[in-house]
């Protein structure tokens, strides 16, 4: 796997939209070409050279391409947006999208990210080891597809809405969540390792959702089964199981009604 | 001798009452006397004579006063500081018409701007859970001749929409409601014990920020499930009870405000809202109604939908690629993380309803505001360009809270010859085509 290092120069006055750094559009160029590719700043369209110090050399296929960002890209936005392979580390903090829409590859964040990171993922990986804003792994406005495969995983905290509309893919939050964790779910899977104020699984129609730690406001709508045992994220224990939501619509499966199940840690 | 005029619309609140009647001086330019208004709407229509109306655009001065400058120099700045800026940011639309709203759309797509109005930091959360899950709605007149049930959730019309209550929802005789409010069963959702809810049947005080949840009980409800002895602050058996009257409605109606739009969850609170409504549609007819603030803030929803496909938050920066994302491109966000470098307030006061950082950030910039009135905005920007006053001074379309557009009648002659908010945009947008051009 061939590296390119791309590394701030200059900061941007307002925010840069980098849509084009990712593993498919690096592929096959020459380092010129790389820092050709546009990236916009408001209405201004610039080539990414004139913010980026760009070294190393990109591989023949996006699958053989590994990008590393240096220096402070906390006001860069969509960085890996739609990749479908290789690499990509962010050595500190990033913005919005990060991402967003990918499909498959390794995104590894070191510090923080912003609101709507791995929206609508369809697959990969995006590993954050600070926290995550909100929306994280969530639906773009009005589409009913949100996450759909791949794998979250957030090492910090994340706001609200994370997961909303997920049907499918994984997301573990090593850190607590606010509200809103699968709103509106039609599958895949949430684990949350430490608190949650409220609202998980509001609407939800299907999938799965793990907390370890504590739901300060439990929904109505959801009723206690059992306790089951469970190993989730290589943790062995004991889960009081919840169906839900009992206000939402749930399909019939060979007879049987398809309900949403919540795991709360005992 | 003076001269009435009837059936005038009131440029105050969402309810857009038109039925007023407006009796002016003789020359048609002092409005003397305002019938059948709310108080409110009484003091818009005077507050157009009152002496002391700006009636030319103010520069500001390098020592921080205003200095009066010409509408023609006026143009030119706001065109060039538009042209020249990275990512401006246009925000309001509050108190303007259609014509205004278009014409200002057309600015912002020249100038590759961020276009926004007051939803914004009102009922964009409604639009973001209407695109999630639909709107169920109807007219104010569909509910004034056929609704038995009323619910106001979060919303307190008695003051905010004054007539409200009387002329749609509460008291007036329709059709199929000729008992007026001896016929309807009201039922309102607040945590204060509001003026609203001093008129309800039912008062439901539920413990604040915590409607996702009530919500959520009675849905479960309504799909037969059983809920705790408690849900936000309210007992089980009162739910039951409400959800029993909502079941037995011939008509009903869910009217709810800003109290579910700006408590924690916003757009999900509107979500939950637009579900439970689909639900009691299982059983009898529903519908639910965002109670929008200004006479005319459901217009650039409108405008802008069919001149962009979005209502609100549009960013245009793209220029053919338009992109909106509340949260991201929508004002207050732009503004706090520090994403644009001009800003235009038209028709609103973002310097009173802004977050001080978010005005600190908008305040390294040129601000332009484009008011007819001294507000906070006026006297923070650099370029104040004052217009005629909507619906007393100029008419045109305004969009009702229903989506029902109402043509307003201008009452008299704008002040001192000022422009209006569509003359004013289609001069700055010529101006920039002429900057075009020299560049």
């Amino acid at each position: 796997m061939k590296t390119v290092t791309l590394t701030m120069k200059n900061k941007p006055e307002l925010i840069l939209e980098c849509n084009n750094v990712t593993p498919d559009a690096f592929a096959g160029k020459s380092l010129a070409d790389i820092g050709r590719l546009e990236v916009y700043e408001g209405k201004f369209r610039a080539p990414l050279a004139d913010y980026f110090e760009i070294a190393g050399e990109a591989g023949e296929t996006a699958a053989d391409t590994r990008i590393v960002m240096k220096g402070d890209c906390k006001r860069v936005k969509r960085i890996g947006q739609k990749m479908t392979a290789g690499e990509i580390e962010i050595e500190g903090d990033a913005d919005m999208y990060i991402g967003g829409w990918m499909e498959g590859g390794r995104i590894h964040v070191k510090g923080n990210v912003d609101a709507f990171c791995g929206m609508a993922m369809k697959g990969g990986e995006l590993l954050v080891d600070g926290d995550a804003g909100n929306y994280l792994g969530a639906a773009y406005r009005g589409d009913w597809r949100g996450m759909q495969g791949g794998l979250i995983r957030v090492k910090g905290n994340t706001g609200n809405d994370t997961a909303t509309f997920i049907n499918g893919g994984t997301i573990i939050v090593e850190g607590n969540a606010f509200i809103h964790v699968s709103t509106h779910g039609e599958g895949g899977t949430v684990v949350i390792k430490g608190d949650v104020e409220g609202r998980v699984g509001g609407q939800m129609v299907k999938g799965d959702v793990y907390v370890f730690g504590n739901i300060q406001y439990m929904l109505p709508g959801f009723k206690y089964m059992e306790d089951v045992e469970k190993e989730i994220d290589g943790t062995k224990a004991t889960f009081a199981h919840y169906i839900g939501d009992l206000g939402e619509r749930h399909p019939t499966s060979r007879g049987q009604t398809v309900y949403a199940n919540l795991y709360v840690k005992a | 001798m003076a001269k009435v005029i009837t059936g005038v619309g009131c440029p105050y609140c969402g309810a857009s009452c038109d039925d007023i009647e407006v009796t002016v001086s003789d020359d048609g330019t002092k409005v003397l006397e305002v019938k059948n208004a709310c108080a409110i709407g009484n003091q818009v229509f005077h507050h157009a004579s009152t002496p002391g109306r700006i009636t030319s655009p103010r520069l500001r001065q390098p020592d921080g006063t205003y200095k009066e400058i010409s509408y023609e120099e006026a143009i030119d700045r706001a065109a060039r500081i538009l042209v020249n800026a990275k990512k401006p940011l246009i925000y309001g639309f509050g108190s303007t018409n259609c014509e205004g709203m278009s014409a200002a759309g057309r600015v912002a797509e020249k100038a590759g701007a961020v276009l926004d109005n007051c939803a914004s930091i009102c009922h964009g959360s409604s639009f973001l859970a209407i695109f999630d899950n639909g709107y169920p709605s109807c007219t104010l007149g569909e509910v004034k001749n056929r609704a038995d049930v009323i619910v106001y959730w979060a919303s307190n019309p008695a003051h905010a929409h004054p007539r409200h209550m009387s002329r749609y929802s509460i008291f007036p005789r329709g059709f199929f409601t000729g008992k007026g409010h001896m016929g309807r069963k009201i039922i309102c959702i607040d945590p204060r014990v509001t003026d609203t809810a001093r008129v309800a049947d039912i008062h439901l005080q539920v413990q604040q920020g915590h409607d996702y949840e009530l919500f959520n009980a009675f849905r479960t409800v309504l799909h037969g499930g059983d809920i705790p002895d408690m849900v936000a602050g309210i007992p089980k058996e009162k739910i039951l009870e409400a959800a029993g009257i909502m079941k037995k409605a011939r008509f009903g109606t869910v009217f709810y405000g800003m109290g579910l739009c700006h408590s924690d969850g916003r757009n999900h609170n509107v979500d939950i809202a637009i579900s439970m409504t689909r639900d009691l549609n299982e059983f009898t007819k529903w519908t639910i109604m965002a109670m929008r603030g200004h006479y005319n803030i459901a217009g650039p929803g409108v405008v802008w939908s069919w001149q962009f496909g979005f209502p609100y938050c549009i960013d245009m920066t793209k220029r053919d690629l338009v992109h909106m994302n509340p949260g991201e491109t929508s004002s207050v966000d732009l503004a706090m993380r520090d994403e644009v470098d001009a800003f235009v307030n038209i028709g609103t006061d973002a310097g009173a309803h802004f977050p001080i950082p978010a005005v600190q950030h908008l305040k390294k910039h040129p601000w332009i505001t484009i008011d007819p009135n001294i507000c906070m905005a006026s006297e923070i920007s650099d370029l104040h360009i004052p217009v005629a006053v909507v619906g007393v001074e100029t008419g045109g379309v305004v969009y009702r809270m229903d989506n029902v557009p109402i043509q307003f009648k201008k009452v008299v002659e704008p002040a001192g010859g000022i422009l209006t908010d569509e003359e004013l945009f289609d001069k700055i947008y010529e101006r920039m085509c002429e900057l075009d051009q020299e560049a």
